[in-house]
């Protein structure tokens, strides 16, 4: 039980850590463009909290979603393809890195305002409770998003009417280069949800089977119709805030000393020391990530662009100056 | 899920309604009452819709009727309520939100313009926003600046949105019903001082197409284009020019400004060779000034005098009433704008 969880974990991780690596490599390439926010770092975060969820739930994140998108089993190939800008990806070439959708995923994006996650999470939330359904929605946001007025705005209606959402701060200390404490008066998200009425927790986010068990907990609580919780996870991004970035703005021993605290490595090694997982078949997990990340980039590469610029602004085409369609 | 159609739910607004002369807001009121019968994804919310029954009676008895979820009064959180509507409709529901005011909707504008205009689009095709955003503005009784605007010229620059401006009791019903229905966002523009006003109303009518215009007064000699409460003020001067100067003017409802019913514009000119818009808005970058463009693009060689404008003073609203007065168009000032135009013909 324990060794296939961790071997999931694990497997998801590695994924992860791949197809991120793989993305900035075709970045640098000129295959994907625009902005590029990547999650290295911060894998147990996702990984942990949505290997929690059930396939029903809704989830909303951030333009840092790829990874998101991959743990709602949206193709690893469909996600390359979007950021490749192809028709093939999962919001057909027209969304980007920052917005990538799956309705049949129940992925409901891929936002790069900041804070726009909380309204949608919420009315997604407003529309299962209405119709009293057990699933639930997961909404991600940064620590910076916090200080958006979205976030309170949105915390007070989903306490008020007991909403369920499981709002996951991902707290990786920076917004962009200016760092928590330089943002908020308050560092600790979990804090800032009581004068909201939502109820919280911090988390390790290094480790993801502390952030898995949190998550299990916390979304049993909000399946039960008890009302919104706010999962804060402590984590760190390895890299800079996007692509643009060169991270001038912290010291190399910082980030030496938090990628001493890898999740990747951190599991790895308690699975070896558990003896769940041999270095055979952690290398074999290594594999196969590679492989799908290779053939998520093949088929990227191969898939045609999308042709139609006016498809999808309105249900039909529309003739702004028709008056009567 | 319940979703019936439209016309069995006629029954349901009493006969003696069903065919009289209502005001702007029961004739809202009706329609909501019968998209929230017929078809239970749809909501509305907005602050003191529910248990006030609304800032201006649209809601009335709605929430004792259909209950707190279906008729939702919201805190002051304009951007979040209206994204809650974004995200209600992604996944299967039809919110209808109400902003109390258009001026308050400068706080959703990122619900409105970044999230529901947008999504469609940048999910290739994928996803749909059926959601409907009432909101009342123009210039009332002596608000003052931060209460008496007019957005149709940041709306109408957003692709993705659709808008409608009914001004009567009869689209009112007719373009909300049309809206709520309908999969795309739209928004329901409607004026402050057309909720108490009276018009003929006629449940089993058929609806006309939601974005098309109308002809409310035929004339020969020149084209009066305008919306909301400007068409009265347009029939007003329509009816001073035909008494006092022999004047046929043809007035013009827009009844939707995104899209425009460009080919009943360009009819009308064709027949009476010259064209004035009136707005209540500010003249600079307002929707006149796409409507004139539209219209010169289409018809230039139809036209015997260069379009005009009549539109509203480039200033915020004043509390004082005379200076409000004069920072709107009125009868006097359409009439004179005619009498130069089709004067400078004759001269
Ligand atoms: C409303 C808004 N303001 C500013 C930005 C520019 N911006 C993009 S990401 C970002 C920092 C967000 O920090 P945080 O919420 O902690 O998320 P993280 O990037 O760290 O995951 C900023 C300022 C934006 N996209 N949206
Ligand atoms: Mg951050």
């Amino acid at each position: 039980m324990q060794r296939d969880l961790v071997k999931q974990l694990l497997y998801d991780m590695l994924l992860a850590r791949r197809f991120e690596e793989a993305a900035a490599e075709q970045y640098t390439q000129g295959k994907v463009a625009g902005f590029l926010h990547l999650y290295p770092g911060e894998e147990a975060v996702a990984v942990g909290s949505l290997r929690a969820a059930e396939p029903g739930d809704y989830v909303v994140s951030t333009y840092r979603e790829h990874v998101h998108a991959l743990m709602r089993d949206v193709p690893p190939g469909a996600v390359m393809a979007e950021m490749f800008g192809r028709a093939t990806g999962c919001s057909g070439g027209y969304g980007g890195s920052m917005h990538l959708f799956s309705a049949e995923h129940r992925f409901l994006g891929g936002y790069a305002i900041v804070g726009e996650t909380f309204p949608v999470a919420i009315g997604a939330g407003y529309w299962l409770a209405m119709n009293r359904s057990p699933d639930v929605v997961l909404c991600f946001f940064g620590e910076g998003a916090a200080n958006q007025g979205t976030f309170h705005e949105s915390l007070n209606m989903a306490a008020l009417w007991k909403l369920p959402v499981l709002f996951i701060c991902e707290n990786n200390h920076y917004q962009i280069g200016t760092e928590v404490h330089r943002q908020a008066a308050v560092v600790e998200v979990y804090k800032r949800g009581c004068g909201n009425g939502v109820p919280g927790r911090r988390v390790d986010g290094m480790d993801v089977l502390a952030v898995h068990q949190a998550a299990r907990d916390a979304l049993e609580q909000v399946r039960g119709g008890n009302g919104p919780f706010l999962l804060e996870c402590d984590t760190y991004r390895f890299r800079g805030h996007s692509m643009a970035d060169g991270g001038a703005y912290r010291s190399a021993l910082e980030v030496a000393e938090l990628k001493a605290r890898d999740p990747l490595l951190n599991l790895r090694n308690r699975a070896l020391e558990n003896g769940w997982l041999n270095e055979e078949d952690i290398e074999a997990l290594h594999q196969k990530a590679h492989g799908v990340v290779e053939e998520a980039i093949r088929f990227a590469g191969q898939s045609p662009a999308p042709d139609d610029l006016y498809q999808g602004v309105y249900r039909r085409p529309l003739d702004l100056y028709a008056g009567r369609p | 899920m319940k979703r019936a159609a439209p016309q069995e739910n006629a029954g349901l607004i009493a006969p003696a309604k069903a065919r009289s002369e209502l005001m702007v807001w029961e004739a809202l009121n009706i329609a909501l009452d019968q998209a929230l019968a017929a078809d239970d994804a749809v909501f509305i919310m907005g602050e003191d819709v529910g248990l006030y029954g609304g800032s201006y009676r649209v809601t009335q008895g709605l929430y004792a009727k259909y209950g707190e979820w279906r008729v939702r009064d919201t805190p002051i959180s304009e951007n979040s309520f209206t994204g809650l509507g974004v995200g209600a409709a992604l996944v299967g529901g039809r919110p209808v939100i109400e902003i109390m005011t258009v001026n308050f909707a400068l706080l959703a504008l990122d619900a409105i313009i970044n999230m529901a205009a947008k999504l469609r689009y940048m999910s290739g095709g994928k996803l749909r926003v059926p959601l409907v955003v009432r909101m009342p503005g123009g210039v009332a009784r002596q608000l003052a600046a931060q209460h008496s605007q007019r957005l149709e010229h940041t709306l109408m620059n957003v692709p993705g949105l659709r808008i409608v401006a009914p001004g009567t009791a009869q689209d009112s019903y007719w373009q909300l019903t049309q809206a709520v229905r309908d999969d795309d966002p739209i928004i329901v523009l409607e004026h402050e001082l057309l909720y108490f006003k009276k018009g003929p109303f006629d449940i089993h009518a058929e609806a006309p197409p939601m974005h098309g215009a109308a002809v409310r007064r035929a004339g020969a000699h020149v084209t009066l284009i305008a919306w909301h409460r400007m068409v009265d003020v347009c029939l007003q001067a329509a009816d001073k020019l035909a008494s006092e100067d022999d004047i046929a003017a043809e007035v013009i409802d827009l009844r939707s400004l995104k899209p425009i019913d460009l080919p009943l514009l360009t009819a009308s000119l064709k027949k009476t060779h010259r064209a004035i818009v009136v707005e209540e808005d500010c003249k600079f970058a307002g929707a006149g000034a796409e409507i004139v463009a539209a219209l010169q693009e289409a018809a230039f060689y139809e036209l015997d005098a260069p379009i005009a404008r009549v539109a509203g003073a480039d200033v915020p609203t004043p509390y004082n009433g005379d200076l409000e007065a004069a920072s709107i168009p009125d009868a006097d000032a359409v009439t004179l704008a005619v009498r130069r135009m089709v004067g400078a013909r004759e001269e």
